[in-house]
């Protein structure tokens, strides 16, 4: 069997899958839930709905800001309390819904049955339509609103839809689980996908740690009778499901600096987001929740829960018998790219795929050494850049140079500081000079456009 | 859990840290430092630690006294600064000549320029060099090995060195290496500084280090490529002059040098073909100054003038970045 991965860098992180065997469970509807509209890239959603009135599960409860924006639906049923800023999980206040629970009342167009729809409809626009009106997003951690990205700029053209099951970052089995568990919706998800760009070949991309996921989706697709798409194993890598570099994997194909996955001709989605895209088109069913790993050495009982979005951490930890007395850090997704939680009390949002524990031992940076230039965070850089050069620069506020050398280009994987001997935050450091780089190029681009229309005139 | 720790992703590290990689190094030097102590006996023991010993201490004494800062010798570089100081020296060495070849190593090549990482030459090769030219009478009176309880030491020159008289007497290369057996100079049974007796246990080192993903082979691999050509060519050109492929492999310290000092991180460049080039720069001017310069033997010279332009390798051999031309 021949394995996949992408061409340059990456890393052997452990992948501590401790919670393999942890089948998805539902969670208990918390007593209230604090809905975000920040919730996706792209404008914040502007609430349609007024304090004192009452919501089903499923009802539309905040519009798009705009094109890059989402539906928000509410995921219980009760009375909207407050629409009020509220502390996210970094403690950064950000507008919410409150929404007091009583009972759980669906709205009724909403199909609940667990019988597999396979009929796909005919029209690609009907279902980009449906995945807009479902408030799908990217749920791989970017939660890019998915119609967005089915519909390329004129003149691109989509040749293959990749299904990311990679699930690259360690302790993360939420998107196992969904691929054992609902492989089968998953799989019609892919279709209906495929369907909306046009027909064109699926690929699901799935790591070889997870044997079962690979053969169970192999007889899903062969009992469902898919021709155009099939199973690819992929090699053990991190961070084999970083967009750019799944692409590379399956299509040898690099995208450029600065440029979409669909320049190659690729559109890649997580294989929650197909999941998301199944009950959107075929069950009417908006994402009101989402599978979450909740996980960690320490922690006394690794699960994988169905959460509602809205759902306080604390309410989360709480079910499964609280914050270990050992944890030091809680991090919302996985060890390499999640999010250090300084918020207990925040709501889960679309996109939150794990809560993670962590003890001291397990997470403390070492003090800084000198560079002893061996090279490791080049080898294990997945862009190809020179994180100790990129380092010295951002340090040194040098963004022009930071720009020659491709610091705009990093994706924030953390493979350089993951491998660095001497503990150099070399990411921290990077970040401050791809922003500063990212500014600029927004800054110049923005000039250009000022210029060509001053020119016009 | 009393208070929750926020920092920037990632959350985890490798446990791979400066001190586990010269923790390994160390380790793979051990084959060739048994080697050494067993075919030289108790004296070369005394190298070994009269260097290790100065070169930690000398270390230690700077950060505190001079520099006021935190003592950097737990990270063990100055260990194997000691080790590979003592293992190119003669075994005859006396020890006040290994000190001054530890303070020029550390005090001078390393610790002036800011410790480990900011160097630009080989610490232990520059003390190894300083003493060359200072004490050439102690660092060119080689002793035949004597085994571990060995008592008369009997002088003579390297295979190298010997070559190179015999070549100025007017004798042939042949006939002058004809005296070694390459059998031999595998398993170190002629006169050089200890490092150059064993070359299996050097090479067991090298083999070690690259299965712990500590170097890559590229570097050393190269510099073995260049020299195999370049004395190839000489060598069938004219026998008589120019020593072969295989002799000059196995002697005058190449394996050490190939395996242990031109493939230090801190003096060599980072990426893949920066490293080529500088391999093929080593064994070439390594193979230049054994036929053509004034010194029997060259390595030592062409990785400190290779590690002075490891600054310009860098900048001009990148690796390929992501999606970009």
């Amino acid at each position: 069997m021949s394995k996949h991965t992408f061409s340059i860098g990456g890393v052997h992180p452990h992948d501590s899958k401790i919670s393999r065997e942890c089948a998805i469970q539902p969670l208990p509807i918390a007593p209230t839930v604090y809905i975000s509209v920040a919730q996706h890239i792209g404008a914040p959603s502007v609430p349609c709905v007024a304090v004192g009135d009452k919501v089903k599960v499923g009802q539309v409860i905040a519009q798009p800001g705009g094109f890059v924006g989402a539906f928000i639906h509410s995921s219980v049923s009760g009375t909207v309390k407050s629409i009020a800023p509220r502390a996210d999980l970094a403690g950064r206040p950000s507008t919410h819904i409150e929404i007091a629970v009583e009972g759980d009342e669906w709205l009724e167009d909403i199909d609940r049955s667990e019988t597999l729809v396979t009929v796909i409809p005919e029209d690609p626009k009907a279902i980009i339509e449906k995945i807009r009106l479902g408030g799908v997003v990217g749920l791989g951690g970017a939660t890019f609103p998915t119609h967005v990205k089915l519909s390329p700029p004129p003149g691109s053209k989509c040749e293959r839809v990749i299904i990311n099951g990679c699930e690259c970052e360690p302790y993360l089995t939420s998107d196992f689980r969904t691929l054992l568990e609902k492989g089968e919706q998953v799989v019609v998800g892919a279709a209906l996908l495929q369907k909306a760009m046009g027909g064109v070949p699926c690929t699901i991309a799935i790591e070889e740690n997870k044997p079962e996921a690979i053969a169970h989706i192999r007889e899903v697709i062969a009992k469902l009778g898919y021709k155009d798409m099939d199973v690819m194993v992929m090699k053990m890598m991190y961070p084999q499901g970083g967009e750019k570099q799944l692409i590379d994997a399956v299509m040898h194909r690099q995208v450029g600096s600065g440029a979409l996955p669909i320049s190659v001709g690729a559109v890649v989605q997580n294989v929650a987001t197909a999941l998301a895209v199944y009950d959107a088109v075929q069950k009417n069913k908006p994402i009101i929740d989402n599978s979450v790993t909740v996980t960690g050495e320490c922690f006394p009982q690794q699960a994988n829960l169905l959460v509602r979005v809205g759902t306080p951490l604390q309410y989360i930890i709480d079910f499964l018998g609280g914050v270990p007395e050992d944890a030091a850090k809680v991090i919302s997704g996985g060890p390499m790219m999640g999010r250090a939680v300084a918020n207990l009390q925040a709501a889960t949002v679309k996109g939150t795929g794990a809560l993670l524990f962590l003890t001291e031992k397990q997470t403390r940076r070492a003090p800084e050494s000198n560079c002893i230039r061996c090279g490791k965070c080049a080898d294990a850089c997945p862009m190809g850049l020179e994180p100790f050069l990129l380092n010295k620069l951002s340090k040194a506020k040098d963004w022009d140079a930071c720009e020659a050398n491709a610091a705009q280009d990093c994706i924030e994987c953390g493979c350089c500081l993951y491998s660095c001997p001497a503990q150099i935050p070399l990411l921290d450091n990077i970040r401050v000079g791809k922003g500063a780089v990212l500014g600029a190029i927004r800054a110049r681009a923005a000039a250009a456009k000022a210029a060509a229309e001053a020119a016009k005139k | 859990m009393s208070k929750l720790l926020v920092s920037p992703s990632p959350h985890i590290h490798s446990k791979v840290s400066t001190k586990s990689l010269m923790l390994d190094v160390v380790i793979a030097l051990i084959p060739a430092v048994i080697c050494s102590v067993v075919f030289y006996g108790w004296q070369e023991l005394l190298v070994l630690g009269v260097s290790v010993a100065s070169c930690v201490l000398l270390e230690w004494a700077i950060t505190k006294y001079m520099l006021k800062q935190p003592s950097t010798i737990g990270d063990w570089s100055a260990v194997i600064t000691g080790i590979l100081l003592a293992l190119n020296v003669p075994y005859t060495t006396p020890w006040w000549v290994i000190f001054i070849g530890a303070v020029v190593a550390i005090g001078v090549a390393k610790m002036t320029f800011g410790g480990l990482g900011q160097n630009i030459w080989n610490p232990a090769l520059v003390g190894r060099v300083f003493l060359l030219v200072s004490f050439p009478t102690y660092m060119t009176t080689w002793s035949q090995p004597q085994g571990l309880f060995g008592v008369d030491a009997v002088s003579g020159p390297t295979p190298l060195g010997a070559i190179q008289e015999g070549l100025l007497q007017g004798a042939s290369v042949q006939d002058l290496t004809a005296a070694y057996n390459y059998k031999d100079l595998l398993f170190a049974n002629l006169g050089g500084s200890a490092g150059e007796v064993c070359a299996l246990a050097l090479l067991a080192g090298f083999v070690y280090l690259c299965c712990r993903k500590v170097i890559k082979p590229w570097i050393t691999l190269s510099i073995f490529a260049t020299v195999a050509l370049t004395s190839c060519i000489f060598w069938s050109v004219d026998p008589t002059r120019f020593t072969d492929p295989v002799f000059n492999l196995l002697t005058g310290g190449l394996i050490l040098g190939a395996c242990f000092m031109a493939t230090d991180y801190v003096t060599s460049p980072m990426s893949l073909w920066g490293g080529v080039v500088f391999g093929v720069g080593i064994g070439f001017l390594t193979m230049m100054i054994r036929y053509f310069g004034s010194y029997p033997e060259g390595v030592s010279f062409a990785i400190l003038i290779m590690n002075s332009v490891v600054p310009l390798l860098n900048m001009w051999f990148k690796q390929k970045k992501f999606g970009r031309k």
